[in-house]
This record gives C-alpha cells, structure tokens and sequence, in this order.
C-alpha cells in the first residue's frame, strides 16, 4: 500500500510547538520558574542565610504547626526556605545557563573545527568525543573532581567538560553532512571560501539540531550540578543551591520532611519543564529527530 | 480511498491488540508479584533476640584491625575494647584506672620504673588457623610494644612499619626499656617520671597482641595477617569483615573475665548519621553510634533511650596568635566576648553539651572552678578593640573543620553563627573550609587567621589537653593551632606532667588554667556530652568518656510477646 | 566485516589509552606515590603505569593498605547484583508497559503510562530515592533502610552476590534468607531503574507503532499468522532494534544512577567506595577505581557494537 502524501505546506515551527499540549505547559511552568529566579531577590521574604535562631525546623503553612511568617516553613538553623528556594533558583538557573554557554560554544567550535581538519585527526577526535559520551558523566565528574578539588567552580568545570562531547559530535556530523551535499560540491568549485560556505550555507542547517542539543543539555547540566552538589562535591553550604540543600537536608528526612520535598520539587518541575520544552522544540524544528 | 482502508487497517489491528494486552499485563502482575512476595518480612528485632545478636550501627570502615597501626576512633572502635585489652583499663563508664591484664602494678618512687604483674589465666582466641598452645605471658607484652618501639624488630615493618600513635606520643624517647622479670612480669623503664602513663596504657594503642600468633604467622609466610586476621584476649573474637558493609564478631567463651555478652555481635558500616538514624529508627540496628544533636531530640521526646556522659572533650575556636591582629592578647579577649556561646549551644549542639570556660572539661580532677566564663558583652567587647587600637574593625578568617565530631557537630553552622556575632563589632569574617587531609595540613602550615576545632582526649590524664594542644613544642609540630607558646604556662604543664604527686599536680594546672584565661588563645566552645541510641531491649549499655565504645556487660532481654514491660537484668 | 573488525579494535585501543592518561594523572595526586617508578620523566613514567596495570598491580589504598584491586573484586559483586537486578526490573516492566501503551494508543491509559514515563525519566534519581525511603521504609515500614541482608543470617560471602550466597545457604535457612536478600534489593533496584525503564517503555512504544504501521506487518496480518505472534515475534524484534542501539546510553545511566543510589541506600557496592574514596582522598583507590569501572563500560559498549552487528547485517558495512 502507498503511504498517504503530504501534499499542504509545512507548518512553521512555532505553530507545531503551540500545538503541542505539554510542551506549552511547560513552557508556561518554566516561565514561571525563570521569573521567580529573575525577581527572586526582590520577592523573598527574609535573606537566605539569615538564621532565625528560635524558629528552627518550623514546618509550611498547610502544616497546623505552620507560621505564615515562614511560608514554607524554616530549615534547621531556622532560614526561611521559601527565600532559599528562590535564591537557589537564580543560583541554580545562572550557573546552569553558564556552564551549558560554554560547553556550546566550546563544544561547536571544536565540532566545526573538526569538519575541516585532516580526515585521519578528526577520526581520532571524534573517537575520544565518543569515548566521553559513553562514559557514565557521574563517573567523569566525579574523576575529575578528584583531581582538581570538590567545590563549586571545580564541579562546573566538570560539568562543562561532561557537555561539550555532545555538542562537538552533534556540529562536526551536520557540518559534514552538509559539506557532502551536491550544492556545497558546486559551491566548493565556484571557489567560495570556507568560512563564507560555513555561515552561509552550512551554518543555518545545522542550527535547529544544536536548539534541540542546548535545550536538553540544560536538563543534563541542571541535574548534574545538583548530583555533585547532593553528593558533597559541588557546591558548599551554606549556598543555597537546591542540590546542596537537599543534601543538608537527609539529615532531618524523618521529622522534616519539607526540607528534603521542596529543593527536590524544584528540581524536578525545573528539569520536567525543560524535557517537555525540549520536546516540543524538537517535535518542531526537527521532524526526523522524532522518535 | 486509500486513506480509508489504511484507517481500517489500523483500527483492526489496535482493536485485535486490545485483547491481547493480557500477555504485558501478566508480565506486569508477575513482576509485581515478585516484589511483593519478598515483602513479607518478620520482625527482624526478634529474629535478632532469639540468635543473642546485638547490631551496632556505626560510623564507618576500621582503616586497619590493629590499634597500634592507626589514629582514627572509628578504627580504635572496633578493635580496642573488642578483640583486644590492655594493661589496664577503666572502669566502665569512668576515667578511673583499673586492672586488665595486669593484675596489679607498682611504680618506683622516682616515677621512673613501672613493674607490672600480669594475669596467669588469660587465653588468646583461636582461629582456623591458629590454636593457641599457652595463655598470657611477658612474652606477648614485649612483642606488642617493641614492634612499635624498635625498628629491627621483626614486625616493625609490617604492614607499613608506621605507629602515628606511639610516635606522636613520643614513646620511642619515654620508654628507655622494657624487660621481662619474670613469665608473668614485666618491668617498664622510662627515661623521665611521666605521671599520666597509666593512662598512657589504657590507650588502644597498647593493645596485647599474642607473639605465638606472629610466630605461627612467620611460619605461614603471612606476618601481616596479624593485622587483618586479628588475635586478641578481648571479650570477642573476630569472624569476618566486608568492607563497608559490616563486621562481625562471636562471643569469646573462654574470656578471662565474667562479665555477660552477647553471643554475636556485628558492626553495621553505616557513614551517614541521617541513614544510621534511619536504620535505628526502622529497628534495623540495636545501638547508634553517633546521633546528631537533632537524633538525640528526637529520641528523648519519643523515649527512645539515649546513653549519654559528659564526654572528654573540647570545641574551641583558636586564634593564630602569631598573625595580626592576634598577636595582640586585648583583640583575642575582645572576640571571645562578642560571640553568643548561649545560641550556638542551642543551635549546634541542641544543648547535648555544656558551655566550655576551661581547655579541659569539668569532671578532671585538675579543673579550676574559681575561673568563672567570659560574659558575652559586644559593648565591652568593642571597647577592648579600641583600647587595642581597632575601633574600626578588621577582617579575618574563619576555618571551620569540614568533618563531623562529637564535639563539633557542624563547624560550618558554628562559623556561620560566629560570622553573624562579628559583624556586629565591625568584623568581617570570611568562612574557609577544605577537605579535612587539606585543612589539617594547611593549618600546620598556620596558614590560617583562626579556626574552629575541637580534642577529644585518647586518655583521661588531663595532660593530654594541655600538652598536646597548648605547648610551645605543640606549636612548632603539633595540635596547637593557635600556635601559642607562653613560657610561664609552658613551664607549668612540664611541671604538672613529670610530679608524681595529684595534689602538687593539680596545683600547677589550677595556675595553667589561669594564664590561659588572661591570655586567651582560644575561646573555649563547649564539652559534648558523648552519647549513643540504644533499643528498649537492650540493657547494660555504657558510653566511656574518652569515647571508646565498649560492649562488655551489654546484653539483649528476650522480648516476650505477652509482657511488654523491661525486666531487670537478671 | 574485517575493517568493522579494525575499526572497533582501534576505538578499543585509544579508549584504554585516553583513559589510562586520567588515571595515571589521578594516580600522580596522590602524596604517598601509587607506584613507585624508576624514571623521572613523567611519559617514561607514564608506560612504567601500563606495565604496573597489566602485571595487575593497581596500588594500594593508602588508607587501609588493601590492594585496589582485591578491593575492587569484593565491592564489585554488590554493584553487579544490584545493577543486574534494576535492568530486569527496567526491561521487563518497561517492555511490557511500553506494549501496553502501544495496543491502547491514543487512549487514557496511553497517556497516563507516557506522561509517567515522561516523569521518571526528568526525575532527579537522589530525590526519588529519598522519597521511596520515606515513604516506604520509614512511614509505611514496608522495605529495610539500608544493606543487603539481615544479620540474623549469617551469610559466609563465597561469591559476594547475595542473591546466590543465600541460596548456597539454603541447608540453613531455607529460602528465608534469599527472600530476605531480595527484600532488600527491591529498593535500591527501583530507584535505579525508574529512568531506564521510562526510556525502554517510550522507545518500545514509538518503535512498536512504527513497526505495526509498517507494510511488512499488514502483509503478515493479511497472511493470517496470529496476533499474539505478530506482536511477540515480528513486531517486538524490530522494535527491539532501537532499543538496543541506545543500550550504550543507558548504561552510562545507570553507572551514573548507581553511584548515587549506593550512596542513598549506602549499598556497600563500588559507587560507595569510590565516593569514600573522593572524600577521603585515596587516590590509589580512585584511580583504579574509575579505571575499572571504565573498562567495564568500555566492555559493555563494545559487546553491544558486536551484537548490533550480528543482528543487523546492514549495520556491518561501516556507514
């Protein structure tokens, strides 16, 4: 039987992702999310690390034992979690769109390099790029936090290194992809130089891959951070960094449970928000990718 | 046309699937099933009971099974009071020495030779590969001490051949000889009067080891088997050891001495305090081992029963005297008086600790009760800093220890609160911390402006604060982090360490304690209580000051369905 | 085939080289030297470490003194029994929900079963973990907290899997002790393998629509072979093509998931050592370490090239 055809125009791709039920939904949460990271330092209630030394372990409001002074209740040394929350947020958030920055720049430098150079080189670099990306990115992380020291800037180091792989393969692949295409042939033999093929002809092809590589490395980059940080390597308290907090917080996880649900909670509806946007970027930009 | 018959197609097969979701659906069922036939557990307390198997939660992975090899406490654990004995030891739950192995001692008048009478009547463990032919003799107290001691020994160099223990306690240049005078005496020459050497040996670093077992191991071509395949005296023998999960321990029946125990006994490996909480909580471990001033909370306001004594111990913040502006003894006192210790008891400790205004804790004989605590005052505390010149304040470092001790919970909390308490006196404090190899060899480098730490004593002779932390020769290589070197004081301590007499002792710490107010090196924190968690069923328990754990005399009751009231210890 | 042959042969080669490279930098932090080498240029250096490896001298913890390698084989055990344990849980449940997904297309229960998956794969595995403890082993009491087994059975470890030891003990406690094993393996083997399983149940689903919709299923339905053989048999194989394409991808994330999950349940496996290690600063331990369980994924990736292969002729030209 003949596959049914598709005679009408294609839809543009803001439209396949309005369409698109949960993506829009999470598009909205992540919104919402990015506000209060934006505003978080105006809207907090109290400072983050101010400890009320009498109001230690207060539990939310929905609790009977709530204080609507302390919305989501206070952590053991009586900080205010709702302001820790939004601070962790912004320092969450900054540090992910940080380390994700760099490692697609880096990474797309490298790949573009990559295209270009002697076909005996790019295999060995494409080899060590793979050798990266099937290695358990905890596991490199962690190596290479051994070796530099644990804390914060060390762990996005790591961070960044455990991204770059990606986008490296993702650039080099479509770079080559399209430098194999009759019309990039022809335009090698009209005597186009290369960067002028690469901005103009290659560069715009291979852009809807490297929007759908960016949104999903923030989910990776997000979770990672917050991974060292629970295990101690990352970020140090007293930062409020929600990884950090919930590792402070398995202390309590009996009697206070709220320290250890709410930093999980926003790290979950954070990455969920951006897998679902993830999705729908790709559902538009890219139908093939659609799996 | 096509369309159609594609979307008939489709509905076809979907509908004809739809009947067939049984086969995933069974897979599920059965999977589920799985999970939960495993989830009928039976209470594993009883189980435990009925075997006579006591499980102790504790805090980590011993880095060795011999005393002598290592320093850390967790190791000392689970070897000193378990395996092995010492010459002497204290009596449970006190800092007062008694008998062990040896049964009584004398000490010359000029302090400087200790005679020792051993017991006759003490048989070493046996194992599958070792059978003991003789009980305790000299023997056995000359191989354990000259290993350590001499470096042609055969043993010396065994497993690494370093004793960080008896090397940093100096033993190699205080013990001039060690000689057998008879098969159940030997005789310790010293090369200076040492009045806390007793306590010395109490230490787990002088565990008995048994020189038949290095023999039997020599012929076996395996001599570092005596430190992982243990051989003791003690009230347990060593069965099998998983690292990081667990070890295990049976009952010694032929010990020397009569005190009940248990039948089994296992070391849970559990690192994290929230975790070994958890587990006690859910029942899964009999004994705790360090609970987190927050566990002790809890515990007491659910009944749980919480062991607990005023532990020998320190937390101070010590300020590097040799760094400006702490070389100025006006700008120490000024930051000692503008730090509420009041809410750092409360917040960091829970109140599980008392208010610290001497180096040693109250329950030493040698503690000065008239020195009465500094008041926290951030007025007075301001002035001092301008009569030192400071008015306009100053910024420092903090160094907050990144480990978690008994007798400092949370030094970064501390810091944190300190840092506060500061701020209100024009000081900016800066918080620093490295992983604990780092701190530790950073601060000996006095790298570092001031620093938050703690002691807790190996032994309960109050020289063992005073010495180690607060000496000029501690100064240059050791615990004092302060870097504090008063002659007057120093003069003082040596005195209290080389008289044989507890009174004249006991004067010459009395004036130590004094000069350490006036010049004030550190600001004294507090002394935490040392505590452990234990499980209705289980009596007995005591916790040492010094910290060791020790489960002589600990016994489970049989927990009857129809009573549910705790008899006493039969 | 040969020149496949080559090629992975030669990505073998550069992986180990690559990584020996970090390890042997790790090695080098350490302040009490991992090996002791004769030269003093750091490259001679360098192929003194090969040679220390392949005599199978890896270090020895500077902490404890044990071999790295000893030490690796006694923790490795647990890590397997639990890794093993959760691809099970993760393949058969996510097969079978990804089946029933597939047969109910469009329907509540589809959307149910994808939004969930979708859930399970952006949860963050430290948090769920902790969740699955509260919820069921410190409220409802339902699994233990943490370790493999009670002490009441007093387990002699011959192969250190649990799961085979108690049953080697069965002269003794019967099965009790292998159910209680199990018992405690269902915790940890659930929170490890709720994000694979969300990836295989999304993957067996989409593939399986494709593989239905395509021609090659119509014909055999037209042919009249039956349902549960075309699902089972026809469609389920290809479908399970992809599946084992991304095999490579889900073993990074489970190696990653087991760090973490032996740390939440303090699983006495190799992700517990390692992270002790890290904190205590063995670099003896953590070099080995990582290298082995490198050489593991490596293994792993490798096998998985050779199995795509073999069943997928058009896979051996090399693309």
């Amino acid at each position: 039987m003949i596959k049914p055809m598709v005679t009408s125009q294609p839809k543009p791709s803001w439209v396949i992702f309005s369409q698109n039920k949960g993506a829009m939904i999470g598009l909205v949460v992540l919104l919402l999310i990015l506000l209060m990271a934006l505003i978080g330092p105006w809207i907090a209630p109290y400072d983050p690390a101010h400890q009320f030394n009498s109001k230690v372990l207060i539990p939310p409001i929905w609790d009977s034992a709530g204080d609507f002074q302390y919305f989501l209740g206070t952590d053991d040394l009586g900080r205010d979690m709702l302001s820790r929350l939004l601070y962790g947020a912004r320092l969450s958030l900054q540090l992910t769109f940080v380390v994700v920055l760099i490692a697609a720049l880096v990474g797309v430098m490298i790949g573009a390099a990559a295209a270009f150079i002697n076909p005996t080189l790019r295999s060995l670099l494409m080899r060590i790029m793979d050798l990266l990306l099937s290695f358990p990115s905890l596991l490199l992380a962690i190596a290479i936090v051994a070796i530099i020291g644990p804390g914060l800037p060390n762990a996005i180091y790591a961070v960044i290194i455990v991204l770059i792989p990606q986008f490296v393969r993702i650039t080099q692949s479509s770079i080559s992809e399209e430098l194999n295409k009759d019309y990039v042939m022809a335009a090698k033999l009209d005597g186009a130089k290369r960067l002028r093929l690469l901005t103009h002809h290659v560069w715009p092809n291979i852009v809807p891959a490297l929007i759908v590589q960016l949104t999903f490395s923030f989910s990776t980059a997000l979770l990672d951070i917050a991974a060292l940080g629970f295990l101690g390597l990352g970020a140090q308290p007293p930062m409020a960094e929600w990884g950090t907090m919930l590792s402070e917080s398995r202390a309590f996880i009996q009697f206070a449970p709220w320290t250890m649900t709410l930093p999980g909670l926003a790290i979950f509806m954070t990455v969920l928000s951006i897998n679902l946007v993830g999705d729908g970027v790709r559902d538009a930009l890219d139908p093939r990718l659609n799996r | 046309m096509i369309d159609k018959s594609n979307e008939n197609n489709d509905l076809m097969i979907n509908r004809s699937l739809n009947r067939d979701t049984y086969w995933p659906t069974t897979l599920l069922m059965s999977l589920a099933a799985l999970i939960c036939c495993s989830c009928t557990s039976d209470n594993s307390q009883n189980k435990r009971s009925q075997k006579d198997l006591l499980v102790y939660c504790s805090e980590g992975s011993p880095d060795s099974f011999n005393p002598q090899l290592v320093t850390s406490g967790t190791s000392y654990d689970a070897t000193a009071n378990i395996i092995y004995n010492q010459l002497v030891t204290y009596k449970p739950g006190t800092t007062e020495i008694a008998p062990s192995l040896a049964e009584s001692w004398e000490i010359s008048a000029d302090g400087l030779r200790y005679t020792f009478n051993l017991r006759d009547d003490v048989p070493f463990h046996g194992s599958q590969i070792f059978t003991p032919s003789r009980t305790l003799n000299a023997d056995d107290v000359l191989f354990s001490f000259n290993r350590q001691r001499l470096s042609d020994h055969p043993y010396h160099g065994i497993s690494g051949g370093r004793y960080p223990y008896f090397t940093a306690q100096s033993m190699g240049q205080l013990i001039k000889d060690i000689r057998k005078t008879g098969e159940h005496q030997v005789e310790f020459v010293l090369t200076r009067p040492e009045s806390p050497f007793l306590s010395i040996l109490a230490t787990p670093f002088a565990s008995i080891l048994s020189a038949e077992y290095a023999k039997q191991l020599n012929r076996l071509r395996q001599p570092e088997w005596i430190d992982s395949k243990p051989i003791g005296t003690g009230p347990f023998r060593f069965e099998r050891y998983e690292p990081d999960a667990y070890i295990r321990y049976k009952r010694f029946d032929d010990y020397f001495s009569e005190n009940k125990r248990v039948k089994n006994l296992v070391f849970a490996i559990t690192p994290d305090a929230a975790m070994r909480f958890a587990r006690f909580s859910a029942g899964e471990c009999d004994v705790m081992s360090y609970p987190l001033p927050v566990h002790l909370r809890v515990a007491q306001k659910n009944d749980l029963e919480v062991v607990q004594t005023p532990g020998l111990n320190v937390a101070y913040w010590a300020f590097n005297t040799e760094k400006p502006p702490f070389h100025d003894a006006k700008v120490r006192q000024a930051l000692t008086m503008a730090v509420d210790r009041e809410a750092i008891l409360q917040t960091v400790y829970d109140r599980q600790a008392t208010q610290a205004t001497n180096p040693i804790p109250p329950s030493s004989w040698a503690y000065n009760n008239s020195i009465s605590k500094v008041t926290y005052s951030k007025r007075k505390a301001m002035e001092l800093l301008k009569e030192a010149g400071y008015e306009n304040g100053f910024s420092i470092d903090i160094w907050a220890m990144p480990i978690q001790r008994a007798y400092n919970p949370n030094a970064r909390k501390m810091a944190e609160m300190i840092q506060q308490d500061l701020a209100d006196i024009n000081v900016d404090a800066r918080i620093i911390t490295y992983e604990w190899g780092t701190f530790l060899s950073r601060l000996s480098q006095g790298l570092h402006h001031s620093v938050l730490l703690g002691w807790n004593a190996d032994n309960a002779d109050p020289n063992n604060f005073f010495s180690p932390l607060l000496s000029c020769n501690s100064a240059i290589s050791g615990n004092n982090y302060a870097k504090w070197c008063n002659n007057q004081f120093d003069e003082l301590i040596l005195k209290g360490r080389t008289s044989s007499e507890q009174d004249e002792r006991k004067q010459y710490y009395l004036k130590a304690q004094e000069i350490f107010k006036r010049e004030a090196p550190w600001l004294t924190i507090a002394h935490a209580n040392n505590s452990v968690l234990v499980q209705p069923e289980v009596s007995g328990m005591m916790v040492s000051p010094i910290g060791n754990i020790n489960f002589e005399g600990v016994t489970l009751e049989q927990q009857s369905v129809d009573s549910g009231t705790q008899g006493v210890t039969p | 085939m040969f020149a496949t042959l080559l090629k992975q042969l030669s990505t073998l080669v550069i992986s180990l080289l690559g990584l020996t490279v970090l390890t042997f930098i790790l090695s080098l932090q350490s302040e009490t030297p991992v090996h002791q080498f004769q030269s003093d240029h750091v490259v001679v250096q360098y192929f003194e470490y090969l040679q220390f490896l392949l005599n199978g001298d890896w270090g020895t913890s500077s902490i404890h003194k044990r071999s790295v390698l000893k030490d690796f084989l006694q923790h490795f055990p647990a890590t397997i029994e639990l890794i093993v344990f959760a691809m099970v849980l993760a393949v058969t449940a996510g097969l079978g929900l990804g089946i029933l997904a597939s047969t109910r297309r469009g329907g509540w229960l589809d959307n149910t079963l994808m939004t969930s998956s979708l859930v399970g794969y952006s949860m963050p595995i430290f948090w769920w973990g902790m969740l699955l403890v509260l919820l069921f082993s410190l409220t409802l009491g339902w699994t233990p907290v943490a370790g493999r087994i009670d002490f009441a059975y007093d387990i002699e470890p011959y192969t250190r899997f649990m799961l085979i030891d108690t049953l080697l003990h069965h002269n003794q406690y019967g099965f009790a002790a292998f159910l209680n094993a199990l018992h405690h393996l269902i915790l940890p083997a659930v929170t490890l393998s709720t994000i694979p399983m969300a990836i295989v149940a999304r993957m067996t689903r989409s593939s399986l629509l494709a593989v239905l919709k395509s021609e090659y299923i119509r014909t055999a339905r037209s042919k009249g072979i039956s349902k549960q053989r075309i699902i089972w048999v026809h469609a389920l194989r290809n479908a399970l093509q992809p599946i084992l394409t991304i095999g490579g991808v889900q073993i990074s994330i489970i190696m990653s998931g087991v760090i973490i999950t032996e740390y939440i349940f303090a699983w006495p496996g190799i992700g517990k050592w390692l992270l002790e290690a890290v904190s205590r600063r063995d670099f003896a331990t953590i070099q080995g370490g990582v290298l082995a369980l490198s050489i593991i994924v490596i293994a792993f990736n490798l096998a998985l090239d050779f199995i795509g292969i073999y069943l997928n002729p058009r896979l051996r030209r090399p693309s």
